[in-house]
């Protein structure tokens, strides 16, 4: 491994720049329209075929494990929402989580409930934003809106919810913060009992298309042994065959009651990474109907565990959770010196872990597939620079 | 007399692209929003029609940016090279009945040949912008164009076979109703090397907004920029023109005026097609281009030439 070269030249030094192989060294981003935030991919070109490709992160770093030890419990929580901002509910979940593991609280069945449909939403709401532009990557931007509708609905629902859009602290240590306003469940219904339709229409025309299918099949194929080795999780895993889910493999919450099925991809390629996440948005429609059916079993207004402390100071120790996100497994572990603040967090990010594979599926590849690969994988740099 | 008569066309050729440019944008934005579930231009004049009037002064007031490594008078005029092609080709586009602007009996040649030359000046400004993703976009450019240059060739040769003349205006006066069916895969071919000539999509790998930000034009500001955006129109509004004069029979269909208004009428449909093929299929990849273009358009163009060739032995 050579030392990563920054080709972030003075004015005077001529660019384009060539390496000694005479290879052409090409900055993607970190102010780039495909690279899904602000990464900057550092590639070496040998003509269109690239040779390396090398993903510098930390644009975006805010340090919010750091800061997170400068508050207390639920002041963590609106930290967790800037971490994956296209999927809040996750992050407010995976560390609300931790929190009640720490703390040993335990939280009433209809929060959990609550917790799963907000949570199923936002997975949907988050394949939106990742079927759409593995679409635009490839130039149909058209498909960027038809899943953009979608993902619009959803964020309606929750703005509804908790009044905010994308960052919604919504998910809170010991419940949810709020019950659902009225006329919501059925809002709701409205939204999943039309969405397969529109998942199936954009599975024909974007998933059907013979240029899309050429642009994507085949390309930056990953094989399930290196899926494991390299710490790949959610649909980047799911779409090499490897069958890994921990909704269903480590179950947490309720989701044990529940009936779906976990899409799996036989390739590995791109294509099918995002195929798989159509597949799971319609799954999380039949999650979201079987769980707004058990609604109606519990109290209503009884969402949050019994005598919470308004200064929540866990026994000392330390507590790991981890969630099925809709990137793949987001874990949180958390450490507690018993005092109303903690001690360190840290978060496992799957965008991370996925993004880490670029240059291993973009090497032999050309210009054209790094950035559908690169989106393929999904990453939100708001989780992967933390 | 000459002079100043070529003068007066030059004018007239680039107020048709400049206007042609200025309602295709707004055209294309309402076919557009359309597609894809959305209105388009609303706010300005009725259907947002005098949007155009707002973008274009915004454009002309803008700051001329010239990137400090660029190569300075390259980076500067290479726009004129790519525009100034296009609106010669407009020249021998047969208006009417016996008339063209430029009425050369190699008129066929000169629009196929002349649109070409646009090719240096986007290599132009490709190099001259001194930035990695504006010289690859530049250098797919000059793949893609001169590739496709073969096929739309030799399938606009099958209207010459057929019409026995080079003279766009011969050819018109030559034309016959059922040379479009005749000819209809030459006209697609015509198309679909048209589109990837003026680098729109699914064949804009040259701008490749996704990949390359906006390839050869990506360091370009203000009305430099309106000038590339305009060329691409241009290009788009005169093939099409071309496409549906000696294709599909253009002022034949009736005659008079009305023939020129169905010729109008004809040139948008074919320009609608264009727009709405851009905003509903992915783009290309280079080699998949490279193998369409000489796999499949080329021997189909090369089919259609013998087709045209065999059918004029009986005329």
């Amino acid at each position: 491994m050579t030392e990563p070269r920054d080709t972030a030249v003075a004015p005077e030094t001529p660019v384009p720049v060539v390496d000694d192989n005479g290879h052409l060294i090409v900055n993607i981003g970190p102010s780039h329209p495909s690279t899904h935030g602000v990464c900057r991919v550092l590639v070496e070109l040998d003509g269109e075929i690239v040779v390396k490709a090398e993903p510098i992160i930390g644009h975006l770093h805010r340090g919010i494990e750091k800061m997170a030890e400068n508050r207390t419990y639920l002041q963590v929580v609106p930290l967790t929402d800037r971490l994956d901002y296209v999927g809040s509910m996750y992050a407010n979940w995976a560390y609300c989580r931790a929190v009640e593991r720490l703390a040993g609280i335990r939280v009433p069945e209809r929060a959990e409930y609550i917790r799963v449909i907000v949570c199923e939403l936002q997975r949907i709401a988050s394949h939106m934003m990742a079927i759409g532009p593995a679409g635009a990557d490839t130039g149909a931007t058209s498909a960027f809106m038809y899943t953009f509708w979608q993902r619009e609905m959803v964020v309606d629902l929750f703005e509804a919810l908790c009044g905010a859009r994308l960052t919604y602290n919504y998910v809170r240590p010991g419940g949810v913060a709020s019950d659902l306003p009225d006329g919501w469940i059925e809002r709701c219904r409205a939204f999943i009992a039309q969405h397969p339709a529109a998942m199936l229409e954009i599975d024909r025309f974007l998933f059907g298309n013979v240029i899309f299918r050429a642009r994507t099949k085949g390309i930056g194929v990953l094989d399930a042994a290196d899926a494991v080795a390299w710490g790949a999780t959610g649909p980047v895993a799911r779409g090499s065959g490897m069958s890994w889910d921990l909704r269903r493999d480590d179950p947490y919450s309720v989701y044990p009651r529940f009936d779906f099925d976990v899409p799996v991809g036989s390739r590995g390629d791109a294509y099918d990474r995002a195929r798989v996440r159509v597949y799971e948005a319609v799954e999380s429609c039949r999650i979201i109907g079987q769980a707004l059916d058990g609604l109606a079993e519990f109290k209503p207004g009884d969402i949050m565990a019994e005598a919470m402390p308004r200064l929540l100071a866990p026994p000392p120790g330390d507590a790991y959770d981890h969630i099925e996100s809709a990137r793949g497994s987001l874990g949180v572990y958390l450490v507690s010196d018993g005092s109303v603040r903690p001690y360190r967090m840290k978060v496992r990010s799957p965008a991370f872990c996925n993004l880490a594979l670029l240059p291993l599926l973009a090497e032999g590849h050309t210009l054209s597939d790094l950035v559908v690969i690169l989106g393929s994988l999904d990453p939100v740099f708001g989780e992967v620079d933390r | 007399m000459t002079f100043v008569w070529g003068l007066l066309w030059g004018l007239g050729a680039v107020m048709l692209i400049a206007g042609g440019a200025v309602i295709g944008v707004w055209w294309e934005r309402k076919v557009a929003g359309r597609i894809q579930l959305r209105l388009g231009p609303q706010q300005i004049g009725p259907a947002g029609s005098l949007q155009m009037l707002a973008d274009v002064p915004k454009l002309l007031f803008k700051e001329d940016i010239v990137p400090d490594g660029a190569d300075k008078p390259v980076f500067r005029y290479a726009p004129l090279a790519v525009f100034a092609p296009i609106a010669m080709a407009a020249a021998v586009i047969p208006f009417w009945a016996g008339w063209a602007p430029f009425d050369s009996t190699v008129g066929v040649l000169f629009f196929l040949a002349v649109p070409a030359i646009g090719v240096i000046g986007i290599l132009l400004s490709a190099w001259g912008s001194h930035n990695t993703l504006s010289t690859i976009g530049g250098l797919r450019a000059a793949a893609q164009m001169i590739s496709y240059e073969v096929p739309r060739s030799l399938s606009v040769l099958s209207i010459v076979v057929l019409a026995g003349s080079m003279r766009p205006v011969e050819i018109m006066d030559a034309w016959r109703w059922w040379w479009v069916p005749l000819t209809l895969v030459g006209f697609v071919i015509y198309f679909t090397a048209s589109i990837a000539e003026m680098n729109r999509g699914p064949f804009d790998l040259p701008e490749a907004e996704s990949e390359l930000v906006a390839g050869y034009f990506a360091d370009y500001s203000g009305f430099r920029w309106a000038i590339f955006m305009m060329g691409e129109y241009g290009a788009m509004i005169v093939a099409s023109l071309f496409g549906a004069a000696v294709f599909l029979g253009g002022f034949r269909w009736l005659p008079g005026i009305a023939g020129f208004v169905v010729f109008i009428a004809l040139a948008t449909l074919v320009i609608t097609a264009v727009m709405w093929i851009k905003w509903t299929f992915p783009r290309f990849r280079q080699d998949h281009l490279m193998t369409f273009c000489w796999t499949v358009l080329t021997p189909l163009a090369l089919l259609q030439l013998v087709v045209a060739g065999v059918v004029s032995l009986w005329l």
